[in-house]
């Protein structure tokens, strides 16, 4: 059961015009290319087809018009503020958390789900690294190892539910975004480690918050580590047979069950990664705050679900890639980034994330829309 | 020359609680040839290509590949055995290339370190295959073998499909209503390819309601009623109202002079 229906359904429509307007340029499967049709459709929507091809079959396209034009636009206003390198070296500091919880969204909303639960995985993970290396004295590479598994512990979690009794991903990570959460609050006594403590004890821990120079500006180990955790999922997605079955199983689950991939699996592996990869950010996030707080990266959830699909990754799943949601995050940083040094408030930055949502979603209805 | 069947069925059985689905069905599919399957609604078709393909299991009864006993537990292990099977719903990933489509479940990796620990794709070798056994169906004029399935009409995805099918070593290939999702015209086309399948040696068990299309393609047909295989019949000793007759149990088969079972050839 799915929770966004009709993928095969709007792509069977798609596939409706692509044919009208693409059988003039080849001819795939020597078919007989009808004529008139091409015709008739060519003298008619040959602009907005033009445009329609081009975004679909660029699926990064969009989202990176947007970030320059979103750069060159904010240099305009801001200024040389903008363009410095310690400017950029803070707003891909911003960008890291959101980027690393937007690879795990990826992955997920690639088969059609969608995880609520990013924010809340990250900080269980941050909090068992802490309590266990400050408060219980592990060492604290065994601590990180430890957090990694209750990352890969909550996504399974989710995966079951999912895979198991084939609920919808929204209510269930719903659900447990709630559970973790008072977990959460519950194994913190809901109190913060003081960033004195972490440094002195593991300093390991804060250690994807140490900076070197690069370029003139700063860049954190916690930055590297999200480079890393791209191209590492890039590579899994795009050159290896799991990641083919990741498009297939979110593409259209029956037919990909149908040519022998074990779907279920597929999409267990899939939330116990993005809960892996969670775990990492919490890492990165106690590096980025210093102290490690139950109730730090609140506004995490929405934040890396923008940057999906401003990226470019569909909500009907089989479509988006990895690199769509690099960009997606810089660009809700390069917004929050630009509407603060332009002195707008920042209800006006969570103004502006809500509207990029709703259009981004509304461009990727476009796209994958056809025509009447 | 004794013709050994590539896939035999005897004496299959299968009951849903009280309703008996196959009634010592048998099928029997020989080599290079298609054999058409036919019979009502509830005539037990679908149950019987379940069985061969391991998607469930019967009561009783056994079937021979090549003359070997096989049970398959699942779909899967039939594949891996050489039986292919090409669906109604155009069983194809629309955002995956043409060359993904064909290597779904099965990509072949790059050799060594790279492909064993990194399992790293051999897209090029995929892309090269994928084109070479497309070409070889007559299925590429201009190659784009990297286009999304998705660009492609519902009669070209099945095309895939069934070069797909065709394309890695099968033994046989069943196709369940291959064309029943499709126009006439692109049910044309796919009918047209099943021939040259045949053509190239690979045997076909034809499932469809279509009996112009089942008497177009087929050298013989088999015919189910009520779960037993009564008939195996030709479209040369018989005509289509001769068939539905015997679907229907209108017709005894034995009454038909052509008699009740047809052999795979002549003189055989
Ligand atoms: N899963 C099942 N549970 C119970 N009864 C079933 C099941 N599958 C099939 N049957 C019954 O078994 C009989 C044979 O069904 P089957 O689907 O094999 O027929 P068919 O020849 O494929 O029919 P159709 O032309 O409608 O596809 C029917 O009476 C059907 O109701
Ligand atoms: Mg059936």
């Amino acid at each position: 059961m799915r929770f966004y229906p009709g993928s095969s359904m709007v792509s069977f429509m798609s596939e409706f015009l692509e044919n009208k307007t693409k059988e003039d340029d080849y001819n795939p499967v020597g078919m007989n290319t009808g004529g008139e049709v091409a015709d008739f459709s060519e003298k008619h929507f040959s602009v907005a087809n033009k445009t329609h091809r081009f975004f679909h079959s660029q699926p990064v396209a969009a989202p990176a018009i947007i970030l320059l034009t979103s750069i060159i636009v904010f240099g305009l206003i801001v200024g040389d503020r903008f363009f410095h390198p310690y400017n950029f070296s803070l707003i891909l500091q911003q960008v890291t958390i959101i980027g690393i919880l937007a690879v795990a969204q990826t992955l997920v909303i690639m088969t059609a789900g969608i995880d609520l639960s990013v924010g809340a995985i990250m900080v269980i993970s941050s909090v068992v690294m802490g309590r266990l290396a400050v408060d219980f004295g592990f060492p604290p590479v065994l601590a990180i190892i430890v957090g990694l598994f209750v990352g890969a512990f909550f996504g399974g979690l989710n995966g079951f539910f999912i895979v198991r009794f084939k609920m919808p991903p929204m209510i269930v990570t719903l659900g447990t975004w709630n559970i973790i959460y008072a977990l959460n609050i519950w194994y913190s006594n809901s109190e913060t480690i003081r960033s004195g403590d972490v440094r002195d004890i593991a300093p390991l821990l804060q250690w994807t918050g140490n900076s070197f120079n690069f370029l003139g500006g700063r860049l954190t180990f916690g930055s590297i580590l999200m480079v890393i955790i791209f191209v590492v999922v890039w590579y899994a997605l795009n050159w290896t047979p799991w990641g083919r079955h990741v498009y297939a199983t979110g593409d259209d689950p029956e037919a990909a069950a149908l040519t022998g991939i074990r779907t279920d699996r597929i999409l267990m592996s899939v939330y116990i990664l993005a809960g892996v990869i969670c775990a990492f950010c919490g890492w990165v996030i106690i590096g980025r705050i210093g102290a490690i707080s139950p109730a730090s990266g609140t506004t995490a959830n929405l934040d890396s679900i923008t940057a999906v699909v401003i990226g470019g990754t569909s909500f009907f799943g089989g479509r988006g890639s990895i690199y769509g949601a690099l960009f997606g995050a810089l660009i809700v940083g390069v917004f929050r980034n630009g509407l603060a040094l332009a002195g707008l408030d920042v209800l006006w930055q969570e103004f502006t994330v809500g509207a990029l949502i709703i259009i981004a979603v509304a461009v990727d209805q476009w796209i994958r829309r056809v025509g009447s | 020359m004794i013709l050994q069947p590539i896939i035999k069925a005897q004496g299959l059985v299968k009951h849903y609680g009280r309703v008996v689905a196959l009634d010592h069905a048998d099928l029997e599919l020989y080599p290079g040839e298609v054999l058409g399957v036919i019979g009502d609604n509830g005539a037990g078709k679908s149950t019987l290509i379940n069985r061969l393909m391991g998607e469930d299991q019967v009561n009783a009864g056994e079937i021979l590949l090549e003359n070997k006993p096989v049970s398959f537990k699942n779909p899967m292990e039939a594949r891996e055995a050489g039986i292919e099977t090409v669906y109604q719903n155009l069983a194809v990933s629309p955002a995956l290339s043409i060359s993904d489509n064909m290597y779904l479940g099965r990509e072949i990796r790059i050799a060594g370190i790279l492909g064993k620990v990194f399992r790293m794709l051999d897209k090029k070798t995929m892309q090269q295959q994928a084109r070479e056994k497309l070409s070889d169906l007559g299925l590429l004029t201009i190659q784009n073998i990297n286009q999304a399935i998705e660009t492609l009409s519902g009669g070209q995805r099945q095309r895939i499909a069934i070069a797909r099918a065709t394309a890695f070593n099968s033994k046989l290939v069943i196709m369940d209503e291959p064309t029943a999702a499709l126009g006439v015209k692109e049910s044309k086309l796919v009918i047209n390819l099943i021939k040259d399948v045949r053509e190239q040696g690979m045997p076909v068990i034809l499932i469809s309601h279509n009996m112009p299309q089942v008497f177009e393609v087929s050298d013989r047909i088999q015919i189910l009623r009520l779960g037993k295989s009564v008939a195996v019949v030709k479209p040369e000793t018989h005509s289509m109202s001769e068939a539905v007759s015997i679907m229907t149990g209108a017709l005894d088969p034995n009454d038909h002079e052509a008699g009740a079972y047809c052999s795979p050839h002549n003189g055989n």
